[in-house]
């Protein structure tokens, strides 16, 4: 395992050579992410590892992929899109068009699952969904629609415990292990690439979903990128977090309402 | 001059379990009295779609007051601490704690060896871990990792466990501090620092 120290010279050295900073990141994890690409290998001496970080920019990239985390789920936390499709979608509902952004969207299985809802409301035809991560090889997955087939009966579930009624199956085309989702759903979807440690506001919307992305950043780099957010959030907009993150350390409570229990905040001035 | 301070030896506990561990730990729970000065923080297995999440089962069985695991909540003594369904649970080196959604380790999320690892790196030999019932094999690295870093480190008595599995795949694989039964744990913990 890499030492405290080991891990801020190879953050100090990532920023020197590639301009990229990790120096926000939560420590904890972060450790444990290189820890594991680092044995996965089979690396057995720090400096090793530290100049082919540096000099080999394949392998940087490499890095990047391995160590940023990319593990996501349609309709992850049913709930959550149960309280979408009864509490917010009928608010937006109202506005002539409906601009969201999903910030790191990782391989797109929750931007489908929005644009499902999206559809079902009748609202797909006047949303527009900016899907942003900063990894550019996990927007390519996101932008194929195309997710193991295997994986189908638990998100198909998940679908119905967040209220869903039609065949879950009507959504894709499956095909060898595969599952296709219908190009209709990717029609409403801008993807690019955005860092939320360095990039600034692009837009407004209606709806930011930023869900367990928060988790891997310090305080510091929380309070940014909530304050990002706000930037980019329309008055009585509304902002969704993950089930355990919070904007109480990182912005005054009193411009959001929280929906009830939920970690959905509402902007209400 | 300066006054000399008590040092406790111990700031953490940390206590691991798959199936059957419920079972210990609601046994356990009951009895227990007010932490001293140290925080426990519980890492189980369970079913993420079961109806009462396992920190409202822990808020009912004890006195010891229960802290809501959120992103960065800081680890204070004299508490109660339970990892959230669905996400690993790491410790920062400011005594926080912090979430982690990435792949599953031993087939679990939590996982016990990336939570036993992750607060062996922070608190070294002032940490416990205690692994509890189970049938799979999570936990024995961690322990031996809280071990190699100065730790002390507690098995349940596999004769006590409903699934022997997970105590006895840790005792093949280390010699822990105690094999204890569950009033052996209860006492234990109860003891600490004093």
């Amino acid at each position: 395992m890499i030492e405290d120290i080991e891990l801020e010279t190879l953050i100090n050295d990532i920023y020197e050579y590639y301009g990229f900073d990790f120096g926000s990141y939560s420590r904890a994890s972060l450790k444990r992410r290189v820890n594991r690409l680092y044995q996965l290998d089979g690396f057995t001496n720090f400096y090793e590892f530290l100049s082919k970080v540096r000099y080999d920019s394949d392998y940087y990239k490499r890095m990047i992929d391995e160590i940023t985390v990319n593990v996501t789920e349609m309709f992850r936390d049913p709930h959550f899109y149960k309280i979408v499709r009864t509490e917010i979608l009928p608010l937006l509902a109202t506005k002539p068009f409906i601009r969201l952004w999903h910030a790191g969207c990782s391989t797109g299985e929750e931007v489908y699952s929005m644009a499902i809802l999206l559809k079902e409301a009748n609202l797909l035809h006047k949303s527009l969904i900016y899907a942003t991560d900063i990894n550019s090889k996990v927007l390519e997955t996101a932008k194929k629609g195309i997710f193991p087939l295997r994986m189908m009966k638990e998100y198909s579930e998940n679908y119905r415990e967040s209220g869903g009624q039609e065949d879950f199956s009507s959504y894709y085309i499956a095909n060898y292990g595969i599952a296709k989702f219908d190009d209709e759903l990717a029609s409403k979807m801008v993807f690019s690439q955005h860092n939320l440690v360095s990039d600034n506001s692009f837009n407004e919307f209606d709806f930011i979903l930023c869900r367990n992305v928060l988790i891997y950043f310090d305080n510091d780099l929380q309070k940014r990128v909530i304050n990002l957010f706000d930037e980019s959030l329309a008055t009585l907009g509304f902002l969704a977090l993950g089930t355990k993150e919070t904007i109480k350390y990182s912005i005054s409570t009193t411009k959001y309402k929280q929906l009830e229990k939920e970690k959905v905040w509402r902007k209400v001035r | 001059m300066e006054e000399s301070k008590v040092i406790n030896k111990y700031k953490l506990v940390i206590v691991g379990g798959s199936a059957g561990s419920l079972n210990a730990l609601m046994q356990i729970l009951p009895s227990l009295n007010a932490l001293n000065a140290f925080a426990l923080v519980i890492v189980l297995h369970r079913r993420s779609t079961d109806d009462m999440t396992l920190e409202e089962l822990v808020k009912i069985k004890t006195i010891t007051p229960v802290k809501l695991v959120e992103d960065k909540v800081k680890l204070e003594p004299g508490f109660i601490y339970v990892a959230p369904a669905n996400y690993h649970l790491l410790f920062e080196a400011d005594d926080r704690l912090a979430l982690d959604i990435s792949e599953k380790v031993n087939y679990s999320r939590p996982s016990i060896d990336v939570s036993f690892e992750s607060a062996a790196q922070v608190y070294g030999s002032q940490l416990v871990g205690i692994l509890l019932s189970g049938s799979n094999a999570d936990g024995t690295e961690g322990l031996k990792y809280i071990q190699k870093l100065g730790g002390t480190i507690i098995v349940q008595d596999p004769k006590s466990a409903d699934m022997p599995f997970m105590p006895n795949n840790a005792i093949a694989n280390m010699t822990p501090d105690r094999i204890l039964d569950i009033e052996g744990i209860l006492d234990y913990i109860t003891n600490i620092n004093t």
